[in-house]
């Protein structure tokens, strides 16, 4: 459902009383994507609630699926240790009612059998758990591991729309908070989840067998348990499901504002932070609340349950064996089975809150890894010709927007020869971050191709792609690590020779020298914090040492003194001569050493032509051309 | 001394240090609930006390009714049975209930003040730690607090209580037998011991791990474009994988450790069973204990299975808890280094001329060589001055200093002859306009980012700085200024994203202005449009620009050539060009061997 972005007078407008509720409903704004605090897959809509469901089931069983023998292991010990643990009682009834008497006679046989099979049962149980607590967490943990690298390679895998509108933040939720309450289940609940359900069917048997009457009266509790068990996955699966994402709302307040903490004490932010902090810190109180409440309702409603069975089994079964129709010691089994089964119970519904929290989360997973990237691989990649000096790029009648209602380009033809080196300029909108960005294939065209070589984009796996096409942009990240490793990101096999070789072609060997730890300085370690011209610098070596086919440089000298600057643009002057390179710059020094200049506006190529023909020609490009040198002095 | 106490996340103390302290100081967050807890206690021992009656009852009725054929007497124990069943259920509900919102209370009031103290602390705090780190303290530290206060120390008194009240009837019921039960209580000790030990060093190593993975994750998330632009989803991949294996391999550690406990606590208590079974029989064959009586011993014994059992689970919990409240503690025990000083005071915007005078400023940021080395600089009321220099200089970490984003370490920085740190923070800030070398944008509306520190900035105020940032184009997006502009900029442009971040500073005609390279990302035609607009606020206001282009040292009153943390000229533009060789070539020129005075334009 999209509204229509008209501007009309239901959409909320700005106001600047400190009208609290009404200002912290509206302080995120409107997102232009109405899908964009969740993954496609999640919709209120029941369907799509059940059809997430489905889908969270299979991922589940495919999770598991590579465990099978050892899960199969695992249920044999767990039932070797439950037979185990079922023994104690019976083995006390036998005591009571057959070893007795014998002793009395001076038989001590039996009692020494039962002495000898209780202990027995208490080293196979111990073994047993031992073992299966190990194997279990063994298995959880590969089924987390599996689970972790799976929804990380996804979100890798998706497209620079997703993540634009699904923020970082909530991908460290669903990668932290939500993987973390599926941990706590594995951690802690499946064996006793596995064993009370096993506990339930045997204890079951065993009443059924010990005496048939008093399990009918037994069982009369089962349909109860079911019923209060039913009714609490449903109204806890919607309850775990708003804390998932109310929590998420925490982390990305928490994890943008610290980010941003500069701009944030800069402005004094702190006020009106921390009750936006506080709101969504309130937001998810509350909706823990109603979860664990459920749970306050539900585990004593299992209590009353058992206690009432018990109560009955003590009036009907005493009254039975009044009627001399069972003996004692199957009375006091029976009530001790009856502890045995509703103790776990207890402890079950604890964990079936687990279950539930994990369940949620499982989905909101499930939700990710069900987005399919709108940029996409090939499923039958093409290679692109080989032979050296390659790297023609066209546009083909190629029309884009971010959005639908506001194409950014339409029907764009461009023609790049291999080796050619264009500049791109033209008022902020013209489309020229947008032409690098569909190049680099951070997204692609609504209609039309991109080729390189000839081949559209769509068809090149994407390692080969990235071999061939470099973007370079103002936004420069550096990842934890030294400077030389954020330089080898270009070339991950580079020797240190290369890296220092590209950092001395691109003019940045003297500072990283002049680092504390030169070369191996962390980035973000403390001293290493580089200014935003360093690291457009680190950025520049690393594409250097990449060498592709095509280099892109939207806005990429930016922060750069100009002499520095100069020095970057000798070294793309030499490392340009044999590529192709799209030069995104507003300095018209960069635009100096093209071969051709394009000036774009409104998503058009205006202009065209080699640079020195087009500041003499007397339009656009000329009249920048010469404000420009104006500016200079 | 900022450096010892700014907290290093490397640097860890607390060795020596008993285990708990730290969870033992979360106490205070208790305290608002203590009456609650105090009832919760209440209510779950009298449910315990309850479900303790309930086998007295069995043996009351295998002795009484059942051996006397007396059916008035069953039915009135089984009612008896039943109301203690009921009590007990309902107890456990208002344990519960009350439970429930005491514990989320406690983990969001602590929640609230973490992130409080992160914002006060310091930015060169926040550069060493990793956000990954902070994060995970809020989140995964926080519920297992909040699991242990809830249910872990509630449990651990109970199950003490149970236990003490169950050995306590057995020994009633039979000193020796009782006697024999409590003496498990030595193996079990010794085993719980050896088991927090040794889980205490893996549960923290599991957090810290849960920290590094949560810092790996949000830094993929912030250089995805990069990650993308290169094709290096594989090696991004792989290191994410090196990072969850290891928590894999500590969550199997933990498992063993757990494993071998848990399944140990099972036996004690089991064996303990045994024997009493089998001395048990012998006694009621010798007459000396009814049957009656040894069922109630077995099965109040029973009883002691589950509190033994979950021992494992309290003690790993316990130790979760201990390890978490540290990482917890050693955030919130972080003293904020940049802080209003006692006397410090408030300077209101009308008394404000604006004379900032740089006095023999130093800085280094910890531990490494000096970035400012006795900087001596006056800015007059009223001036622009623009610090130029190379990249890396150390222009931007003078900036810095303005704000108090980072403190000097040498000599001091006046505003009208007021020491910065004699000021009110709040009200510094307030006459502070900054705009950073990169523009920082949250994730909410256009709006809220504009307002970021003037909440109460009217339409008209917004409105005229949008225009002299040239940034209306605020007003063409979906849902005009409503609409949510993304942490990266949603698909906003370099450009624009600065111009937005240049309308913020001067909303609200800040006393003084602090531009970190204002107009690098516009093009050339809206760059002459904001200068424009620029010069008029910059007539009025003191400003302190770092510029890179001869175009923006235009705007400049006066210039300031930064080099090696140094001034070492300041002068007019034309003047510098004229005199200093250094700052022709920083500003105007390529490589020197090629400067020929005036060739701006070459390739």
């Amino acid at each position: 459902m999209t509204e229509p972005p008209d501007g009309s007078p239901t959409v909320p407008r700005p106001r600047h009383a400190l009208d609290d509720e009404l200002d912290l409903a509206r302080w995120r704004g409107r997102a232009t994507d109405p899908d964009a605090d969740r993954s496609r897959a999640e919709d209120v809509a029941p369907e799509a609630v059940a059809r997430l469901r489905a889908r969270s089931r299979a991922l589940l069983g495919q999770l598991l699926r590579p465990h099978r023998r050892r899960l199969g292991l695992a249920v044999t010990l767990l039932l070797a240790q439950n037979a185990a643990a079922m023994s104690g009682p019976y083995l006390v009834m036998l005591g009571i009612d057959r070893a007795i008497t014998p002793l009395r006679a001076g038989d001590p046989g039996p009692l020494v059998a039962v002495a000898a099979a209780f202990a027995t049962a208490s080293v196979t149980e111990y073994a047993a758990r031992r073992c299966f607590l190990t194997l279990a967490a063994r298995i959880g943990q590969a089924v987390l591991l599996d689970l972790r690298q799976r929804v990380y390679g996804h979100f890798l895998r998706l497209d620079v729309g997703f993540h634009e509108r699904y923020t970082s933040g909530r991908m460290v939720a669903r990668l932290t908070s939500d993987l973390d309450s599926i941990a706590e289940l594995v951690d802690g609940g499946i064996d006793n989840l596995v064993v009370a359900a096993l506990s339930v069917l045997s204890v079951a048997g065993i009443l059924l067998w010990l005496d048939l009457p008093l399990a009918a009266a037994t069982l009369l509790a089962f349909p109860f348990l079911f019923w209060l068990s039913r009714w609490f996955a449903r109204a806890s699966a919607g309850a775990y499901r708003r804390t998932r994402e109310a929590v998420a709302l925490v982390i990305v307040h928490f994890v943008e504002s610290l980010r941003g903490i500069r701009a944030v004490q800069a402005y004094r932010r702190e006020p009106r932070n921390q009750r936006i902090f506080a709101a969504v810190n309130d937001d998810y109180r509350q909706a823990s609340l109603r979860a664990f409440r459920l749970i306050a309702v539900y585990s004593p409603g299992i209590k009353v349950i058992g206690n009432l069975t018990v109560a009955v089994v003590l009036g009907y079964g005493g009254w039975r064996v009044l009627g001399g129709r069972t003996e004692v010691g199957v009375l006091a089994a029976f009530l001790l089975y009856l502890r045995r089964f509703f103790e776990p119970m207890q402890e079950l519904s604890q964990f079936y809150n687990s279950l539930q929290s994990a369940t949620a989360a499982l989905e909101k997973l499930a939700g990710v890894l069900d987005e399919r990237p709108a940029v996409a691989e090939p499923e039958r990649p093409t290679s692109l010709p080989a032979g050296p000096g390659r790297g023609a790029v066209a546009f083909r009648s190629v029309s884009f927007g971010y959005r639908p209602d506001a194409p950014i380009l339409s029907e764009l033809e461009l023609t790049v020869p291999a080796g050619q080196t264009v500049a791109l300029i033209g008022p902020t909108g013209a489309g020229k971050s947008t032409i690098a960005k569909l190049l680099a294939r951070f997204h692609d065209p609504a209609a039309g191709a991109v080729t390189l070589d000839g081949v559209d984009l769509r068809n090149l796996a994407d390692a080969e792609l990235r071999r061939a096409v470099v973007l370079v942009t103002q936004e420069n990240h550096l990842f934890s690590g030294s400077v030389a490793e954020n330089i080898r990101f270009g070339r991950p096999g580079a020797d240190d020779a290369a890296v220092e070789a590209a950092a001395r072609a691109i003019g940045a060997h003297d500072f990283i020298a002049a680092l504390p730890d030169g070369y191996a300085t962390e980035v973000h370690r403390r001293g290493g914090r580089l200014s935003a011209g360093q690291r457009q610098l680190v950025a520049f070596a690393r594409a250097f040492l990449a060498d592709p086919r095509v280099l892109i440089l939207d806005e990429a000298t930016s922060s750069l003194d100009v002499p520095t600057e100069r020095l970057v643009q000798r070294a793309l002057g030499s490392i340009m001569r044999d590529r192709t390179a799209l030069v995104i710059a507003h300095r018209l020094s960069t635009v100096e050493i093209a071969d051709r200049v394009l000036v774009l506006d409104g998503g058009r190529i205006v202009e065209d032509g080699p640079p020195a023909e087009l500041a003499a020609a007397g339009g656009r490009y000329a009249t920048l051309h010469s404000q420009w040198r104006d500016s200079l002095i | 001394m900022p450096a010892q106490s700014d907290g290093d996340p490397a640097a860890r103390d607390g060795a020596g240090r008993h285990p708990l302290r730290n969870l033992w100081r979360l106490r205070p967050y208790l305290r608002p609930y203590a009456v609650e807890f105090a009832w919760l206690l209440v209510a779950a021992l009298a449910a315990t006390a309850a479900s303790l009656a309930v086998p007295l009852v069995v043996q009351r009725v295998v002795d009484g009714p059942v051996a006397g054929h007396d059916a008035a007497g069953l039915f009135r124990l089984g009612l008896l049975a039943l109301l203690l069943g009921l009590a007990e259920a309902v107890l456990i509900f208002i344990r519960r209930w009350t439970q429930s919102s005491s514990s989320v209370g406690m983990e969001a009031a602590i929640r609230a003040d973490i992130y409080a103290h992160l914002q006060r602390l310091p930015a060169g705090f926040h550069d060493r730690w990793q956000s990954g780190q902070l994060l995970s303290r809020i989140t995964s530290d926080l519920s297992v607090i909040r699991r242990f206060l809830s249910f872990g120390l509630l449990f651990l008194i109970l199950n003490l209580v149970t236990y003490l009240a169950v050995v306590v009837l057995l020994v009633r019921l039979h000193p020796a037998l009782g006697l024999l039960v409590a003496a498990s209580a030595v193996p079990l000790f010794l085993i719980s011991r050896r088991f927090a030990r040794h889980y205490h060093a893996a549960s923290r190593r599991m957090q810290d791990q849960q920290g590094d993975v949560a810092t790996l994750v949000e830094e993929t998330a912030q250089g995805l474009r990069t990650m993308r632009a290169y094709g290096r989803g594989p090696e991004l991949a792989a290191r994410f994988t090196g990072g969850a294996r290891a928590l894999h391999d500590t969550g199997i550690a933990k498992a063993r450790l757990l494993a071998r406990t848990s399944a140990l606590l099972d036996l004690v208590p089991n064996l303990t069973l045994g024997v009493v079974l089998v001395a048990g029989t012998a006694a009621a064959a010798r007459g000396a204990l009814s049957i009656g009586e040894l069922v109630a011993f077995v099965s109040l014994q029973l009883m002691l299975i589950w509190p033994v059992q979950s021992l494992g689970w309290i003690i790993a919990n316990g130790q979760e808890a201990a390890t978490a409240a540290d990482r917890i503690q050693e955030v919130l025990d972080t003293r904020p280094t940049i802080v209003d000083a006692p006397h410090a005071r408030t300077l209101d915007r009308a008394q404000v001329r604006g004379r900032v005078r740089f006095e023999g400023v130093s800085f280094h940021y910890p531990g490494c060589a000096p970035v400012l080395r006795e900087v001596d600089l006056t800015v007059e009321p009223g001036e622009t001055l623009a610090l130029v220099g190379a990249t890396g200089c150390g222009k931007s970490t003078l900036l810095s200093l303005v704000p108090r984003l980072h403190d000097v370490t040498g000599g001091r920085i006046t505003l009208d002859g007021h020491d910065l740190r004699d000021l009110r923070l709040a009200s510094l800030r307030r006459l502070v306009g900054v705009a950073f070398e990169e523009p920082t944008l949250f994730s909410m509306s256009v709006w809220e980012n504009l307002t970021l520190g003037r909440p109460a900035a009217g339409e008209e105020e917004v409105r005229a700085a949008l225009a002299l940032a040239q940034a209306e184009f605020a007003y063409d997006l979906p849902w005009g200024l409503a609409t949510r502009a993304g942490e990266q900029g949603l698909s906003l442009s370099g450009g624009q994203r600065q111009r937005l971040a240049l309308a913020r500073a001067v909303l609200g005609r800040p006393a003084l202005l602090v531009l970190d390279d204002p107009l690098s990302a516009l093009d050339v035609h809206t760059e002459a449009l904001v200068e424009a607009a620029l010069r008029r606020v910059l007539r009025d206001t003191t400003a302190l620009l770092v510029v890179h282009r001869p175009s923006t040292v235009a705007l400049a009153d006066r210039v300031a050539l930064l080099d090696n943390g140094r001034i070492v000229a300041v002068g007019t533009h034309s003047e510098l060009l004229a005199t200093v060789p250094a700052y022709r070539a920083v500003l105007s020129a390529g490589p020197v061997e090629r400067h020929d005075g005036a060739g701006l334009v070459r390739s």
